[in-house]
């Protein structure tokens, strides 16, 4: 990946890509000791569990993995002395199309992600801990799991870690390229040897019946790691680079009609969707416009060019006002996107520009969608299967004058109606892409 | 890992996979059970994922033999195996290759390197995959799409064995094949 190799964009600023992008930086224990390695925990077996959970809270940390639940807040459902057995489990599942931060991590860093699962289990009273990668990152399996061996042999792992007392172990679990698996309720029944069904919420909210019906923590692979640098740089620096509500750093992850595609770590909030892409990425192909923008892996809903957003901002003496926002300046946090109608999602950013058909690339998200529901729920197997026939039909110059209609018609009866969020992921792109482009989904009468 | 799944060749009619199982391959599936102290249920994918990198595929045997070392009925591991995308029920080309499908991958070219690649290994690639993976009929090469391999940002990729291949054109096609001939 070359933009890994180039120096950090002025906007950027590294704080877990901080060594793992550098000459001469390997995946092993010794270079990670080298680099700070394994201090946070140190730290943080001297400080009460409590506290860790507050420094967490505090930060600001929203999940990384795409619905961006705030971090603190999800611990704090964990309650330490119920006499139960916790879990936690690293999402290393990375699936949603656009996104490609976890891999690096996996693959470049493995023991910042060991070092800040055995930080979060200590803070959630978790003895047993697994890392959940999914099977078409072999090599990431084989890295991760070096490295747990590594630091169980030199006492980062194990019964008594570092003298605590504490006792932590954990074990890679490869999927079986199932998409829906990144769906939390969903890995936990993989972890349990089932068919990956999602549960139903309530009851099955992971933090109260989890794995084996367990109170457990399913967090991102990136969330993981900033848990070790928000102890690293305490939780006031952490939260004062993002935006209020949003905390520290965020992968975006740049891909499609950009000059310099690539993983981007920027502070949440630090720039606009027009900064990254025209300056950060280098814009776009000579003599190309832009067209479309899906700005958070493909279930966020996309963007058009030249669209403008009504939101309330902050306004020059502080209080809020209502402003006309361009997409262009949209900036890149959680609650600006939200604002706009979409999400920050994964940090996935899909830029598109004139040269592409609409029709085209809604038909292959519908393709992937309809390919991946687990087929649970029937508004979700029924529907995404034919959402993707009608795109075909269309595409393939073999649809109907109301094809169009009905196509919206299925989006709308299968969001809100299935057990997980699937149901949403798969109805956005056809929603938002009829709804910004209605002209390229015209069917002409035979 | 996926490298040289061995006995596939070796593994046709009347010859059942669980009267294979050699000495290393069962003490990784004894270490794998370990790390599910809870629920030996956990194991499930483990045990599949050990038995497709060795013996290349799934026969009903294995099915069976996975289902007793677990205490579970065979339907238990039958519904992993046919839900998954990554486990087959029947042998595999020398050497997989999984070229990206998904919108970045696509807008980059991957169609048309997947095209490439099938026409070049003797693959029809309007063939109905749905059963089995398309294999050259020499059985060197299987080539599928698979969906998003998250590496958007350098984009087409493929997954060979367990090999990554980033930004790849359809004049990179020869090179590569050659590579794992």
């Amino acid at each position: 990946m070359k933009s890994l190799l180039l120096p950090p964009h002025p906007k950027e600023r590294r704080v877990v890509f901080q060594y793992a992008w550098t000459q001469g930086y390997t995946p092993d224990l010794d270079c990670y000791l080298k680099h700070g390695g394994y201090e946070e925990l140190r730290k943080a077996l001297k400080m009460k569990p409590e506290e860790i959970v507050d420094e967490v809270k505090k930060a600001n940390l929203r999940g990384r993995g795409g619905a961006g639940f705030p971090c603190g807040v999800k611990w704090g459902f964990i309650r330490r002395d119920d006499g139960k057995p916790h879990y936690l489990v690293c999402n290393g599942d990375e699936s949603e199309p656009g996104t490609f931060k976890d891999r690096y991590i996996l693959h470049d860093d493995p023991h910042q992600l060991i070092e800040g699962m055995a930080i979060a289990a200590y803070a959630l009273n978790v003895h047993l801990a697994y890392i959940y990668i999914r099977c078409e990152f072999p090599k990431a399996a084989e890295i991760v799991t070096r490295a747990l061996q590594e630091a169980r042999s030199k006492g980062f792992l194990g019964k008594n870690i570092l003298g605590s007392g504490f006792d932590i172990d954990m074990h890679v679990h490869q999927g079986a390229a199932a998409y829906i698996c990144g769906e939390e309720t969903s890995m936990i029944e993989s972890l349990e040897g089932k068919r990956p069904y999602p549960r139903i919420k309530p009851p099955y909210f992971p933090a109260v019946l989890g794995l084996y019906m367990s109170p457990t923590i399913v967090n991102n692979v990136e969330t993981l790691c900033h848990i070790k640098q928000i102890l690293r740089l305490g939780s006031d620096e952490y939260s004062k680079m993002g935006t209020p509500g949003d905390g520290g750093t965020r992968v975006m992850c740049v891909s499609g009609d950009v000059m310099r595609p690539g993983p981007y770590e920027i502070p949440a909030g630090g720039v606009t969707l027009g900064e990254l892409i025209f300056d950060v990425c280098g814009g776009l192909k000579p003599g190309r416009t832009l067209k479309a923008v899906i700005p958070g892996g493909s279930s966020a809903k996309l963007l058009r060019a030249g669209e403008s957003f009504k939101m309330k901002v902050k306004g020059a003496d502080g209080a809020m006002v209502d402003k006309d926002v361009p997409l262009l300046d949209l900036v890149m946090d959680a609650s600006t996107l939200a604002a706009a109608g979409t999400m920050i999602g994964s940090g996935g950013v899909m830029v598109m520009d004139d040269t592409r058909d609409m029709l085209w690339a809604l038909n292959n998200l519908n393709q992937f969608y309809a390919h991946e529901s687990c087929g649970q729920c029937t508004p979700c197997r029924e529907g995404s299967l034919w959402m993707n026939k009608m795109t075909t039909r269309m595409l393939e110059g073999e649809g109907i004058e109301q094809d169009p209609a009905t196509l919206k018609n299925v989006a709308d009866n299968i969001a809100g109606r299935t057990v997980c969020a699937f149901g949403e992921a798969c109805s956005w792109p056809v929603q938002s892409f009829l709804a910004k482009f209605p002209e390229e989904f015209v069917v002409a009468v035979k | 890992m996926e490298n040289n799944p061995v006995s596939h060749s070796s593994t046709g009619s009347g010859t059942r996979q669980a009267d294979q199982i050699p000495p290393d391959l069962a003490a990784k599936i004894d270490e794998a059970v370990t790390h599910y102290p809870v629920s030996k249920r956990s194991a499930s994918l483990p045990l599949l994922h050990l038995w497709q990198n060795h013996f290349g595929f799934i026969d009903e045997s294995g099915v069976d033999w996975i289902a007793m070392r677990l205490d579970l009925e065979p339907i238990n591991i039958l519904e992993l195996v046919t839900f998954y995308p990554w486990f087959r029920q029947q042998a595999p080309g020398k050497t997989i290759i999984r070229v990206c499908r998904t919108l970045s991958c696509a807008m980059a070219g991957s169609y048309e390197v997947r095209e490439k690649f099938c026409k070049s290994v003797g693959i029809d690639p309007a063939a109905d995959h749905h059963h089995g993976l398309p294999t050259s009929p020499d059985g060197k090469f299987s080539v599928e799409f698979v969906e998003c391999l998250a590496s958007c940002g350098s984009a087409p990729v493929l997954l060979i064995n367990d090999d990554l291949h980033e930004d790849v054109t359809q004049a990179d096609v020869p090179g590569i094949l050659k590579k794992y001939a």
